[in-house]
């Protein structure tokens, strides 16, 4: 019953949203696709047509020539338009007429002989989906080439009815669409909040009592442009922007694969902190690493940054045929790069022909070719001592290095320190198609290129990695700068204008805002790939500032958010769940870079998941500093990852990965209820709050405003004083010696334990609410 | 969904802010965490798929797996080859090994001598299968169970081949059976998670196991494995600290509740709701779980079925007890890992050790399902990852041998869960080289599993990266003949 109250409801909405509608332009259509039977009024190729022929017709009917049913290629006009070559008398496509063309007999025969798609392929085209295919070949059946492969120009920014909402060029795209489905923005968020959730987005820590009171005390009018400035200053933002790119990169701690030893590529890591605290602009910063070693007069930095393509799994199990593996490798980094720099899923070409996109099974190769030429092997040694640490080619980073060039590579000690990078044969290795995608079946010998869909491969530019960077960052390349500029945006707002970030082929969602998204690759590549400019451009806008309340007919409306009418509500990342505690707490160690550590974690994981071999079968937790660092730098064992980590969606880091799942599960209840790392730090937190003059509801209030960023309202403060008075009632002396005897940072001498006992709790709590780990 | 939110006794304050939400507005969220991914947009619900309710009846309720890893040689327990013991010594003709790749470690071995097994085989049962001398206590229940001598595999080495057969894709990232089946038929139980995890090992040679094998890939991670380990904390963190009682954690989720209950009048925002039901789900787990995992209340008769190392936490015997308690309390899927089987060498030895850990309390499952009447709702699995070499790998002496990785044909036993019960399905060659008759690939099987639990395994889908994928990727067809 209540279902069908919600159905009914967003039915309503829907209506009204449709009936307020006074546009029917393409990038609309986005928001109430399939909520109304109501067609546009022009139908469009690439947002109405195409996506029902990607995902229904296509497999059988589209790019890969090896399993084409009829010779029938439904993605191309020519052939779609063509005499049908089993039945030369009749056409699939006839362009004004749908009552003969072959296509609309058979997607609405009943006929299972004749029916498309067929039964057997279990898709249905719905009946909306029938109609918009039967009105677009009634208007001429027109192509269009799929938008994101077309170059991004720079539209004109669209103007507004509410013409004081917008502070930036943003918010007149967001704005234009809202009113256009007749929303109006909410509210900007309060001072409190719209700190804490910029903080969390700039630094990924909790602002410090300090910034808070100096922000809610500043009045001026750029009083908020004055905290982004300081925060996009702080070093911690270089961390907090490496994370998503660690994931993209898929940095880790061990090499993989069966016995999963311990690798040293933590001085890339460094490398990219910072690379961002510099503002490295994207296209150098990706250049660097995509062929750092290939420039000329290379320096040892831009050496290191290549350790990027070397940070896949490498196998260390005795008994694998070395070719093999080798081919793995260029294929994590061919895939990589076509999933995390073009937004593409190049993979899907390892086999076969790609079945939706038009990239073919030999295009695959020529891409793979620019990334086969590394002067590696399948498997260089199984697992050992600290030679295995970085396999060939690699670079040593002296003390000498770390003092001059390398200074910002947190080197603690003089042993010698290794990093797997990038480095070309002398000759070239021939690259051939590989059929069916297996190391030993090699067809035709291709050559390096480029997918001719996306950009044909200059021919000016050398045939390398170093040419592969350039075409990547030429401009007439239409993928690059709207793929990165869409990661941040889902960094900020929680979601990518394009949803599928890792994906903006003819499978992936459409762009729900297609000319803001535009205008942002344009602009970006306009200002040099300045990527600190970019983040202040998003955070500066009013869509970032609007305050994140859900009203009921927004919800209803529109659940997913894709008018951006709201601001972004989100739980906050694995690694800064860690960071909120440590840095609320006063734990936080603050150190940036070095190798990775090994905090509390549960007895016996990496024991119970090895075989036995090398420095990570068993886990030697760190003790003192070391324990209060921030999540990012928590050893990362690919096979056992982090579990506290794991439990929040923090990556495996086994592949490339730009978008991470955000769930809600009881087990991630359970860590914020009884993982050490709470606990100690509710002790410690609560240990300081008693040594300060002040009464105790003084002293919730200050817990509060450090751990969820505001001053907490008089009923939360007396539901939180009510709780710490019946504990403290409740608390014996061997009771409170229990509570407090967890994690290993000293209890003060002269403290009263009853009392400390029951603020812990009390803190405790305040680290459990819901809102202490969300961006609101 | 009322009825179901007012039965677990909540505090007045949490109870009329549920009852709040249940008006309309939080419907979605609540259904969510029930069926996560239906609301996700990504379940198949639009092409006329219903995740959460199976396509046709289900012969099967739950699934144990009992994994054998680091892949038991078949040679020793179940396919057994009399012609190799009397080839002794002799070359395999390069005509029965064909173009089979082989691995590093036999890659540039000179020469291949067959090796027939030190252990003496003799048939049991109605069935007349053959059982090898090191599991007696199978050899008595082979009526229970379809002995599978024909399935084969893709990959030729650990990692690839466990993935390949646990998600059914060689590289990962993708969702583990357990999640698939979790996903496609939702959850039986409110206390527990739907899809648990095991870990035993063998004084054998170990190849590691790794949570990316349990993983939910794309799922939503309601669907990833959990594992319960022995110890005082058998799932990670769920143990109150020190010095906290029940009614202790009992008053500090009341005062959550209410403060989290602040904040969703303030934001609207269902996640709020959803997380309270969470902290409510993983307070239940608290009791549920450690009540689940005390061993202590079975009687003597179950301790001697399973026999004495049943009450060593950890064991292989242990876990599978763990395992029937587990299943029987609802749990989806119940995946056991017993590692130890990677005999290269020093075969003789270390084989008849690694049986010896697992005879007694792999029969014993089986037996106690039955006795309980459970059998016909839950499908058993035991097997490994490979097969074994019929040809030795190292030196070849009249005591000792050892035997490599072999892709094409290896030996799993499956009962209950509406497979037919004692029988012999495929056959290999002589030497137990290749199979010669009904093959069973690993997407076969995996569609058989999925089968058995009412899913169509070319239905069950997720949409992600524009893709849809199936546990069986692209292929696998039911294995009818051996459906009772």
């Amino acid at each position: 019953m209540h279902k069908s109250a919600f159905y009914i409801i967003g039915l309503i909405a829907g209506i009204v949203v449709y009936l307020q509608s006074c546009s029917t332009s393409s990038s609309s259509r986005v928001i109430d696709q399939g909520r109304s039977d109501n067609l546009p009024e022009t139908i469009s190729y690439n947002f109405d047509i195409r996506p029902i022929l990607s995902d229904k017709c296509l497999a059988c009917h589209g790019p890969d020539a090896n399993k084409r049913e009829a010779g029938l290629r439904l993605d191309m006009a020519e052939s779609a338009y063509a005499a049908l070559k089993e039945h030369p008398s009749a056409h699939a496509l006839v362009p004004g007429k749908p009552e003969v063309s072959e296509v609309v007999r058979r997607i609405t025969s009943a006929d299972t002989s004749i029916m498309m798609p067929p039964p057997s392929s279990n898709l249905k085209l719905t009946a909306r989906e029938i109609k918009l295919i039967e009105k677009w070949i009634q208007q001429g059946a027109a192509y269009e080439k799929h938008w994101s492969f077309v170059s991004p120009k720079k539209p004109v920014v669209p103007t507004v009815k509410l013409a004081d909402w917008p502070k930036n060029e943003i918010d007149y795209f967001i704005l234009q669409k809202q009113e256009q489905q007749g929303v109006t923005p909410n509210e900007e968020a309060d001072k409190e909040r719209l700190l804490k959730r910029l903080s969390l987005d700039l630094v990924g820590l909790p602002p410090t009592l300090a910034l808070m009171d100096s922000f809610l005390a500043d009045k001026s009018a750029n009083a908020y442009e004055k905290a982004v400035d300081q925060l996009l200053k702080n070093p911690a933002y270089g961390e907090k922007m490496a994370l998503h790119w660690l994931d993209l990169a898929r940095y880790a701690d061990s090499h993989g694969y069966q016995d999963d030893g311990y690798r040293t590529q933590w001085p890339w890591r460094d490398w990219v902190i910072h690379a961002f605290n510099k503002n490295m602009h994207y296209n150098d910063f990706v250049s660097w690493q995509l062929a750092g070693d290939l420039m000329p007069n290379s320096t040892k930095e831009q050496l290191l940054a290549t350790a990027f393509n070397r940070n896949h799994k490498i196998t260390e199990e005795g008994g694998v045929i070395p070719e093999e593996y080798r081919t793995m490798y260029v294929t994590d980094r061919n895939d990589l790069f076509g999933k995390g720099l073009l937004g593409v899923t190049i993979e899907c070409a390892h086999c076969h022909d790609h079945k939706y996109d038009p990239f073919s099974h030999k295009e695959y190769y020529q891409l793979f070719a620019f990334f086969n030429n590394v002067k590696e092997v399948g498997i260089e040694s199984v697992i050992g001592g600290p030679d295995t640490y970085a396999k060939k080619p690699l670079m040593e980073i002296s003390n000498e290095d770390v003092k001059s060039i390398l200074s910002f590579v947190n080197k603690r000690d003089t042993n010698r320190l290794i990093v797997s990078v990038m480095g070309d044969l002398d000759t070239t290795r021939k690259t051939f198609i590989l059929k069916r995608g297996v190391y030993d079946a090699p067809g035709d010998e291709v050559q390096p290129g480029t997918p001719n869909a996306i950009l044909p491969f200059n021919p000016s530019y050398p045939k390398n990695r170093l040419g592969l960077a350039k075409w990547l960052f030429d401009k007439k390349n239409p993928l690059t700068a709207r793929v990165y500029v869409n990661l941040l945006w889902q960094e900020f707002f929680g979601k990518g204008i394009v949803r599928t970030s890792g994906d903006f082929g003819m499978q992936g969602e459409l762009p729900s805002h297609p000319e803001l998204l535009d205008w942002l690759a344009v602009d970006f590549m306009e200002h040099n790939w300045d990527i600190k400019r970019l983040v202040k451009q998003m955070v500066t806008s009013a869509t970032y500032r609007q305050s994140a309340v859900i009203t009921p007919e927004k919800l209803a409306a529109d659940p997913d958010n894709r008018l951006m009418a709201r601001g972004p509500r989100y739980r906050i990342q694995a690694e800064f769940v860690k960071d909120l505690v440590l840095s609320s707490s006063g734990l936080l160690n603050p150190t940036i870079g070095g190798p990775s550590v090994k905090p509390y974690q549960p007895a016996g994981l990496w024991e119970g998941a090895t075989s036995g071999r090398g420095l990570l079968s068993m886990y030697t937790q760190d003790h003192g500093p070391n324990l209060y660092r921030r999540g990012m730098y928590t050893l990362i064992k690919r096979t056992v990852p982090p579990p506290s980590m794991a439990i929040f969606d923090a990556s495996n880091r086994d592949l490339c990965e730009v978008k991470r799942l955000k769930t809600n599960t009881p087990l991630q209840a359970l860590v914020m209820m009884n993982d050490p790392t709470v606990l100690e730090a509710s002790r410690v937190l609560a240990a300081r709050l008693l040594q300060e003059r002040a009464d105790m509801n003084a002293r919730i209030e200050k817990a509060f405003r450090l751990i969820v960023g505001r001053k907490p309202s008089e009923k939360e403060v007396s539901i939180l004083s009510a709780y710490y008075d019946k504990e403290l009632k409740k608390s014996t002396r061997a009771s409170a010696e229990k509570s407090l005897a967890v994690g290993e940072y000293p209890i003060p001498a002269t403290i009263d334990k009853l009392k400390l006992a029951a603020l812990m709790r009390v803190v405790t709590t305040i680290y459990n609410l819901e809102e202490t780990i969300t961006k609101s | 969904m009322e009825k179901e939110i007012l039965e677990h006794g909540l505090h007045f304050n949490r109870r009329r802010f549920l009852s709040r939400l249940s008006l309309g507005l939080g419907s979605a969220a609540l259904g969510s965490l029930l069926i996560p991914d239906l609301f996700s947009g990504n379940g198949m619900d639009e092409d006329g798929l219903t995740v959460g309710i199976p396509h046709f009846a289900p012969k099967a309720k739950r699934v144990i797996y009992l994994f054998q890893n680091g892949a038991p040689s078949q040679q020793e327990l179940f396919d057994y080859k009399p012609k190799l013991r009397e080839m002794m010594g002799q070359e395999l003709p390069p005509s029965v090994r064909g173009t089979q790749r082989l691995t590093g470690m036999t890659a540039n071995q000179k020469e291949f001598p067959m090796v027939g097994s030190f252990v003496d085989f003799k048939q049991y049962g109605q069935s007349r299968a053959w059982v090898s001398d090191l599991f007696p206590y199978t050899a008595k229940i082979v009526d229970d169970l379809c002995i599978v001598k024909s399935m084969f595999t893709e990959a030729i080495n650990h990692d690839p081949a466990l993935t390949f057969l646990q998600t059914g894709s060689q590289q990962g990232n993708r969702p583990s059976m357990g999640s698939w089946l979790s996903y496609g038929l939702g959850n039986e139980n409110k206390n527990l998670p739907n899809f648990t995890v095991l870990l035993s090992r063998g004084i054998g040679n170990g190849q590691g196991v790794y949570s990316k094998l349990w993983s939910n890939g794309f799922l939503d991670s309601v669907h990833q494995g959990v594992q319960f380990s022995k110890g005082e904390d058998p799932v990670l963190y769920l143990r109150d600290p020190e010095g906290m009682s029940r009614q202790d954690r009992r008053d500090m989720l009341d005062n959550l509740a209410q403060l989290n209950d602040l904040s969703y009048q303030e934001f609207g925002d269902p996640e709020i709701a959803a997380k309270v039901k969470q902290y409510e789900m993983a307070y239940r787990m608290q009791t549920a779980v450690p009540e689940v995992m005390d061993l202590s209340k079975e009687p003597d008769d179950i301790i001697k079925l399973y026999g004495p190392d049943c009450l060593v936490p950890g064991t292989f015997a242990a876990n599978c007890l763990l395992a029937r308690k587990l299943s029987e309390n609802g749990v989806r899927f119940v995946q056991l890992y017993h590692q130890g089987w990677d005999q290269h060498g020093n075969l003789p030895f270390e084989i008849a050790k690694q049986a010896k850990d697992v005879d007694q309390a792999s029969a014993a499952l089986v037996t106690d399902l039955k006795q309980r009447g459970l059998l016909d709702e839950t499908l058993v699995i035991w097997g490994g990852e490979f097969g074994r070499t019929s040809y030795t790998q190292g030196k070849l002496t009249k005591e000792n041998y050892g035997r490599d990785h072999h892709p094409r044909c290896f030996t799993i036993w499956m009962a209950g869960g509406g497979i037919k019960p004692g029988m012999v399905y495929g056959e290999t060659d002589d030497v137990g080289y290749n199979i010669i008759k009904d093959p069973v690939h690993v997407h076969d099987f995996q569609a058989t599993i999925l089968n058995q639990l009412g899913l169509n395994h070319e239905k069950l889908i997720f949409k992600h990266q524009g893709r849809r994928y199936r546990l069986t990727d692209v292929s696998g067809k039911v294995i009818h003949d051996i459906l009772a």
